[in-house]
């Protein structure tokens, strides 16, 4: 059986297949439908859905949902982004796990609300202050859509952070025909919690302890200041330091549980071609089209934005001399690439006028 | 068995507070645990969200339940626990900064009477940061962000959330009596409740302008504003009425799985384009045309392009069906273009210059002299048999382009048309079906 599906409703039945019980946000053009969507369903599933005031309360709603003992997203385009920027900050001092949908939309400013863009790749990685990690997953078809936001939540829980979905205008507006076993099926797990003791520990750095939850029949405190692992102000250095440490390990030194990568590789092949998101589309295309002539050619769909899939993409470069990115932005992820590839030649693909990247510009760069 | 429960005799912890001398603030606190302890509450069911500033270190002081956020925001995560959990008791704390930062959600807050209480301490400026003005600051005072004396208009915080709705209106200072027994009645009430409740910053307020304890009266009464429970309305209780009305909304909407059931005609991916106008049902008359697709065991993608207002300007839908599953890239050229008007036509100019005799124009009697070197055929709704309202014009000369190219049986596109217009879909199916058979 099949479903001619939008990654909107794809994106929204991850979720709640996921167990999102919360969701809040405010209209923005491409991301309506996701608030659409769980106005109309999430109460049906005994959940609540909001939609605030503005995308600063809408945030916070499902911050202050989470700490309660939901599952939390919310979903917005770029502009919205800017209002989250400060409370995406709050997310990952206070260790809240939290869905973060980005339907990505031309920018900057306004921009193009119906237009397509890879833009905010950098964006949701630095949206706040202060440089610490967060997790970024990004489908490529409607099918990654269903089981990369449930990955989200999934991940949300085991690294108690902010975990953005990121997707574009096309990907979530543009029907695709799915074949529903390709939905795939990913295990979320559940919350652990904890009642009584120290809502945080820093000790082992890399360490996350179970959230706790209000009403539980112990006091729970939380705040976005610096603070101890009672969660009481402080400006110690050590314990400052402690506490910044564990924000940054907790998530770097378990890159590995994160990595998510659609690696295609021919061993005979001399380019490799890197894409994510609804670029994707034409890396897999123009793998295909060129093998289809004779022509041996590598592909690899970035799904894990942040961290930086690492080790994955230095696996993929070997025997490559050579390495294609296709971007709708000026180059933003390429960067990254270039800074982990050393000597090989990064040749970037960058459109920022509103159209897609097709399969044969991906072809006529490699030549 | 029995349970016997012994009310707590303080919500506060041992520490003192950390607030200058002659500060407002702790005797404000001193009357919200006095109000926790004659509520006899668990202090794990309590809690306190505090804001940013002076106020914002209130929570710390507390045995409860805390959550110490950012400037303004405090309604926003107070409305998120309570919509989670109704049954606790949520307490916001926030200054006349956060009231100024945060304004719109407070009075959002207040419009949709979540059962949050919200206590103000209002001290006229920004303490912790050096004693700038703020939306509270009376005119004329001075402050270090005023010098020459505040020409700004003071927020009227009560009247603001009580016209907007607020269950629980109370204006008073730090030193009212009964103040513990007002933040009971607000506590206590089912909807949003505020209390503004004016004090003294001895840090920087009382010495520039030389305020006192009668000084706030007086100034309460200089602005015209009245003390007392100024607002107190029976509401419905947000969370309550949420849940009631979520208990009438049906099921979960269920995925729509396509059989398939008719057999392709191509074997290479196929391309059409309708360029019409927004308002004009271009995109459900493609969706209607994919479906059929996919009954018969094609993979189709459709993208669309509109601009960001509704019924106006350009509506233009690609649609690709393939015999294998295909990514949604973006057609440079169809293989088939519909027109159906001026604002397609507008965005498919670059589309017309680049096909050739191998593809086909299908359009309306109006477009014959468009430029193209790619076939055209016209086809005139005067020949039709039955009416065809002109919002089903795309459907039926997308039906024609079905026949021309043989995709998929016509039958596909009749047994996708079902639905709530499946009538009015098969007579313009079948309008463009005929003319083109």
């Amino acid at each position: 059986m099949r479903e001619f599906i939008d990654g909107t409703t794809a994106i929204v039945r991850g979720a709640l297949d996921a167990g999102c019980s919360f969701f809040a946000g405010y209209p923005i053009t491409p991301a309506s439908g996701i608030l659409m969507q769980m106005m109309r369903d999430l109460p049906k599933t005994g959940g609540v859905a909001m939609q605030g005031e503005d995308e600063i309360a809408s945030i916070g709603m499902c911050i202050g949902a989470t700490l309660s003992g939901a599952r939390a997203m919310t979903a917005t385009s770029g502009p919205g982004i800017s209002l989250y920027s400060e409370s995406i900050g709050l997310a990952i001092m206070g260790e809240v796990p939290l869905v973060i949908v980005d339907v990505q939309r031309m920018g900057p400013s306004t921009g193009a609300a119906t237009t397509v863009s890879q833009g905010d790749v950098q964006f949701i990685r630095w949206g706040t202050g202060g440089g610490f990690p967060v997790i970024a997953l990004s489908p490529s078809t409607v099918a990654e859509s269903y089981w990369l936001t449930a990955k989200a939540f999934d991940l949300a829980e085991r690294f108690r952070c902010p975990v953005f979905l990121v997707t574009d205008k096309e990907l979530a507006m543009s029907l695709t025909t799915v074949d529903v076993s390709a939905y795939g099926e990913v295990s979320v797990r559940d919350r652990e919690t904890a009642v009584g003791g120290p809502p945080h520990t820093y000790q082992p750095s890399d360490q996350v302890t179970a959230l706790h939850e209000y009403g539980q029949g112990e006091p729970v405190r939380f705040t976005g200041s610096t603070h101890d692992e009672n969660a009481y102000i402080t400006k110690s250095p050590p314990v400052v330091n402690a506490l910044n440490r564990h924000l940054i390990d907790k998530i770097e030194e378990h890159r590995d549980e994160v990595e998510l990568v659609d690696a295609d590789l021919d061993p005979s092949a001399d380019t490799l071609v890197i894409g994510y998101g609804v670029t994707g589309g034409a890396v897999r295309a123009a793998v295909s089209t060129s093998r289809a002539a004779g022509t041996p050619l590598s592909g690899l769909v970035v799904q894990s934005l942040w961290p930086i899939p690492e080790t994955a993409i230095g696996e993929a470069v070997q025997g490559v001399t050579r390495i294609v990115v296709p971007e709708l932005n000026v180059g933003l992820y390429r960067r990254e690439i270039e800074r982990i590839v050393g000597d090989i030649d990064v040749i970037g693909i960058e459109q920022i006028d509103g159209d897609l990247i097709s399969p044969e510009q991906v072809l006529e760069v490699i030549g | 068995m029995s349970i016997t429960v012994t009310p707590l005799e303080t919500f506060r912890t041992e520490d003192p507070y950390p607030f200058c001398p002659g500060c407002g603030h702790g005797s404000v606190l001193d009357s919200l645990n006095e109000a926790l302890v004659m509520m006899e509450l668990d202090p794990a069911e309590v809690v306190i969200v505090s804001d940013i500033g002076c106020a914002g270190l209130s929570d710390q002081y507390f045995t409860t339940s805390a959550f110490h956020g950012l400037h303004g925001r405090s309604t926003t995560y107070a409305t998120g626990i309570k919509l989670r959990r109704p049954d606790l008791t949520v307490v916001v704390i926030m200054g006349d900064g956060g009231t100024g930062i945060g304004g719109t959600h407070l009075i959002n807050a207040a419009r949709r009477n979540v059962g949050i209480s919200v206590i103000v301490m209002n001290n006229f400026n920004f303490g912790m940061t050096g004693g700038q003005h703020s939306t509270t600051t009376p005119e004329g005072s001075i402050t270090s962000t005023t010098p020459g004396g505040n020409l700004e208009h003071p927020l009227d915080i009560c009247g603001t959330v009580g016209v907007n709705g607020a269950g629980y209106v109370y204006r008073g200072t730090s030193f009212d009596k009964d103040l513990p027994q007002r933040m009971v009645d607000a506590i206590r009430h089912p909807g949003f409740a505020l209390l503004d409740v004016w004090d003294l910053c001895t840090a920087y307020f009382v010495p520039k302008n030389k305020l006192g304890r009668k000084g706030l009266d007086t100034t309460m009464e200089g602005l015209g504003l009245d003390a007392g429970v100024l607002f107190e309305r029976e509401v419905a209780e947000y969370t309550e009425a949420y849940r009631e009305a979520a208990s009438r909304m049906g099921k979960r909407h269920a995925p729509v799985t396509i059989p398939i059931e008719y057999e392709s005609g191509i074997d290479e991916p196929l391309s059409i384009v309708a360029a019409g106008s927004a308002g004009a049902r271009v995109r459900s008359a493609a969706r209607l045309v994919g479906l059929a697709g996919i009954r018969s065991g094609l993979w189709v993608t459709q993208r669309d392009d509109f601009p960001v207002t509704v019924k106006a300007g350009h509506s233009v839908s690609q649609l690709v069906l393939s015999p294998e599953e295909i990514p949604p890239v973006g057609v440079s050229v169809p293989d088939v273009l519909v027109l159906l008007s001026e604002d397609g036509l507008k965005k498919v100019g670059e589309m017309l210059e680049g096909m050739g005799p191998d593809q086909l124009v299908v359009a309306l009697p109006e477009f014959a002299q468009v430029e193209t070197k790619a076939r055209v055929e016209l086809i005139d709704p005067k020949g039709w048999t039955s009416r065809v309202p002109k919002a089903q014009f795309g459907l039926a000369l997308l039906a024609a382009a079905v026949v021309r190219t043989g995709m998929f049986p016509p039958e596909a596109l009749r047994a996708a048309a079902g639905g709530p217009f499946e009538a009015e879909n098969v007579n313009a199916i079948d309008a463009g079906l005929g003319l083109a058979g």
